[in-house]
């Protein structure tokens, strides 16, 4: 049975009628035109569909859409509304991304690495980052970015 | 990959209403806490539910509260929470170091330790720990509340001592009066997402106690009694750390599958035992390496 659910998206309140078995993550790509949080694995595995749900990053691929009633989720398109971010513009300056598919997981995940410890470890990035796979850089380009953006915050 | 498969949605504001509709629908509810296990079982069509029972809007089941020395971890604490506690750190630092090896963080965020005990499967990484602590799984349903200590509630995969009707409001765990250092040792094929092919869990506990658990190596998460006897009471010598490591096929059946032969698991649950040993032995007395460091 259709439920309509109104949540905040990226400093907005939206409303949108779903199925109790409708996934966030198809909600937000097919009915709210946010196009950000991509589908892979679809199983909680590669972290290409990581939104901030919250504040805190998530799988939206592991949620059904009508849990999110009431609360609040930013994605890359809200992140980035008011211009780039310290730490996306040190992803362009490290050249940390190639085809891009893991570029929004991996950057919301990295702003709640930075936001909870602003200045991390290697090893700390690193655990915050492993659920979040890349199959073009090998990670070295998209570590160093999130440590350089740190030592600059 | 759209669900086809439909159920009805409840979101409950209390215990009572969670165990009327469990006692309702019997197995054909679900409860849902953070769902990473769940929505992927219910995608795959391993599980069919007619009623899916979100139980995040019952305030009492976050939960998270450290008084005499008893930690209680609410059904809906999830792990990320109990890695920010210094208390876990401190007191149940398997426990803490478990945590952290819990799929990814993202992963962590949504998913609980109630949830991972409920879930039960072989692999689970709290198994070692909540074994180790022997923590008591606080279950509500229709007459009233009990206690089950965790040592008879793993029962095979996906199997619990929970019954009709019941849930799991949280888990309770002791600290341990004397002071211990500990170890979990997991060992996947990559750090993120990956399932453990062994978990090994020990406690070395001042005078010469130990407690040792496995995961992912038989039907259900264990406590190895054999070993604990074998090491009762002594240093950690060579002689004693291989008589350990000998009776290690005694307390476990690994198997082979996608992830690893049983023979690599056996190899490896004798190495891990080792290092976790150490490790936990080294940490009692105040020395390295840090929880968390990677073992192995």
């Amino acid at each position: 049975m259709k439920k309509k659910i109104t949540f905040k998206l990226n400093g907005e309140m939206r409303s949108v009628e779903v199925e109790p078995n409708d996934i966030l993550l198809e909600v937000l790509r097919g009915k709210l035109g946010v196009k950000t949080p991509k589908y892979a694995c679809g199983r909680g595995d590669c972290g290409a569909c990581t939104i901030l749900l919250n504040g805190k990053s998530v799988r939206s691929c592991l949620i059904f859409a009508i849990e999110v009633d009431g609360a609040e989720i930013v994605t890359l398109e809200g992140l980035s509304k008011d211009g780039l971010t310290p730490l996306q513009e040190s992803f362009i300056e490290h050249n940390s991304f190639q085809c891009g598919f893991c570029a929004p997981g991996m950057t919301l995940t990295a702003t709640e690495l930075l936001e909870k410890n602003p200045h991390p470890t290697e090893e700390e990035v690193k655990e915050a980052i492993a659920g979040n796979l890349c199959r073009c850089t090998g990670y070295v380009s998209i570590i160093e970015a999130i440590l350089d953006a740190s030592k600059k915050q | 990959m759209a669900i086809v498969h439909e159920f009805e949605y409840f979101k409950p504001g209390s215990v009572d209403e969670v165990v009327k509709l469990l006692s309702d629908y019997g197995k054909d509810a679900a409860v849902l806490a953070g769902g990473t296990d769940l929505v992927v079982r219910v995608k795959d069509g391993f599980e069919t539910p007619k009623a899916v029972v979100d139980i995040k809007g019952i305030e009492e089941l976050k939960r998270f509260e450290f008084k005499d020395g008893h930690l209680f971890v609410g059904a809906l604490v999830t792990f990320n929470e109990l890695i920010d506690s210094e208390v876990v750190r401190k007191n149940f630092p398997v426990l803490w170091e478990a945590s952290k090896s819990v799929a990814s963080m993202g992963i962590r965020n949504r998913a609980t330790l109630v949830g991972n005990m409920c879930s039960a499967v072989p692999s689970l990484d709290s198994g070692p720990a909540v074994l180790l602590y022997e923590a008591n799984v606080v279950v509500k349903g229709p007459s009233g509340e009990r206690k089950i200590p965790v040592l008879d509630w793993f029962l095979g995969p996906r199997k619990t001592a929970l019954e009709k009707g019941e849930m799991v409001v949280g888990v309770s765990l002791s600290v341990l009066e004397k002071r211990h250092g500990g170890a979990y040792i997991k060992l996947g094929r990559y750090d993120g997402e990956d399932l453990a092919q062994v978990g090994v869990g020990v406690l070395a506990i001042e005078g010469n106690e130990y407690r040792v658990a496995f995961c992912a190596v038989g039907p259900k998460p264990v406590r190895a009694r054999k070993i604990e006897a074998i090491l009762s009471g002594k240093e950690l010598t060579e002689s004693v750390m291989e008589e350990a490591m000998a009776a290690v096929v005694d307390e476990i059946s690994p198997i082979t599958d996608i992830r690893a032969t049983r023979e690599y698991r056996m190899h490896m649950s004798k190495v891990m035992l080792k290092r976790a040993l150490r490790a936990a032995v080294s940490r009692l007395k105040g020395e390295g390496p840090e929880y968390g460091t990677r073992l192995i």
